[in-house]
């Protein structure tokens, strides 16, 4: 079963490389964007086949590693 | 007073941490971060600096789950000592050991630079030797080392004066400027609840020699190994 992590800085907390990443659109000229945050994803092959398991691993891999729930959030999507 | 300096790869100051300690009177012993144990009579588990790991994921976050860091945090449990510079500071927030966490400068730039602390306790197994409000010169070398924390534990661990370290002017005050990597508070370094668990990211243990450009750092070792 494939899987994906997204893990995202929690509303409020400060991202300067999504900053940097929104200078450096606005320096290439592309107009209309407002604002940047810059997160990861995981892709992730679980061997659970029934999706309440796999989310259940998922979720202990987030907890545990993935994200740093102090300051990220993350969504699991069972692909 | 027994060390033990956990060794993880990437660490890079293992070496200069280990010669700071043993210049102060301490017997230091080096630990693998695979190890499962701290050596019997270990009064102190020190995590030096470094990029463990290559910062992956997030710094500190892998070493912070290795298997030393369960003797780590067992010893820490104990009440035993525990302190974290640089990257170690960012392995005790990882590891749970510390509240809060360390993220990317304010500036966005890796800092490198000669720094100045204020000194906010004395009353620790870590300070003890420095005079309170006393300003001191040592470095900072980091690229990550904005302290970060929801404001409810922030009002806690300032409530219970567990910041050992803020960044200031020459004169001691706290300012935005001085304030580099742009950490709440100015905090430069903080204590568990406990106070047996210190992180810091500036580096005490690059200015323990005159000849290299101060001696400012020794207090901390001094203050340890006393």
């Amino acid at each position: 079963m494939k899987a994906r992590i997204i893990v995202t800085l929690k509303t409020g907390v400060l991202d300067p490389q999504g900053k940097a990443i929104e200078a450096a659109l606005k320096s290439l000229a592309i107009e209309g964007i407002d604002g940047v945050r810059q997160g990861k994803v995981f892709d992730i092959e679980v061997s659970a086949t029934d999706g309440a398991a796999a989310e259940a691993t998922l979720r202990t891999a987030c907890e545990k590693l993935l994200a740093n729930t102090v300051v990220e959030n993350y969504a699991i999507e069972i692909l | 007073m027994r060390a033990a300096v956990i060794v993880f790869p990437g660490s890079n100051r293992e070496t200069d941490v280990v010669r700071a300690l043993r210049r102060s009177g301490a017997q230091v012993d080096l630990v693998w971060h695979a190890d499962h144990e701290l050596p019997v009579g270990t009064d102190l588990a020190v995590l030096p600096g470094g990029f463990s790991y290559g910062d992956y994921l997030r710094c500190g976050a892998i070493a912070g789950r290795a298997a030393a860091m369960d003797a780590v945090r067992a010893h820490a449990g104990r009440g035993g000592l525990v302190l974290g510079i640089c990257n170690g500071f960012q392995i005790l927030c990882e590891s749970g050991l510390l509240p809060g966490v360390l993220m990317r400068n304010i500036n966005r730039r890796f800092i490198c630079h000669r720094q100045t602390l204020r000194v906010e306790r004395t009353d620790t197994r870590f300070t003890s030797a420095y005079q309170q409000g006393q300003v001191i010169d040592v470095c900072v070398a980091h690229g990550e080392g904005n302290y970060f924390v929801d404001p409810e534990t922030l009002a806690r661990v300032e409530g219970e004066g567990r910041v050992a370290f803020r960044y200031c002017d020459a004169d001691g005050n706290v300012t935005v400027e001085a304030n580099r990597n742009g950490s709440l508070n100015a905090i430069a370094g903080v204590l568990s609840e406990r106070r047996n668990v210190l992180g810091m990211m500036p580096h005490p243990e690059n200015f323990v020699e005159g000849l290299i450009g101060g001696t400012d750092g020794r207090g901390l070792f001094d203050s340890l190994a006393a």
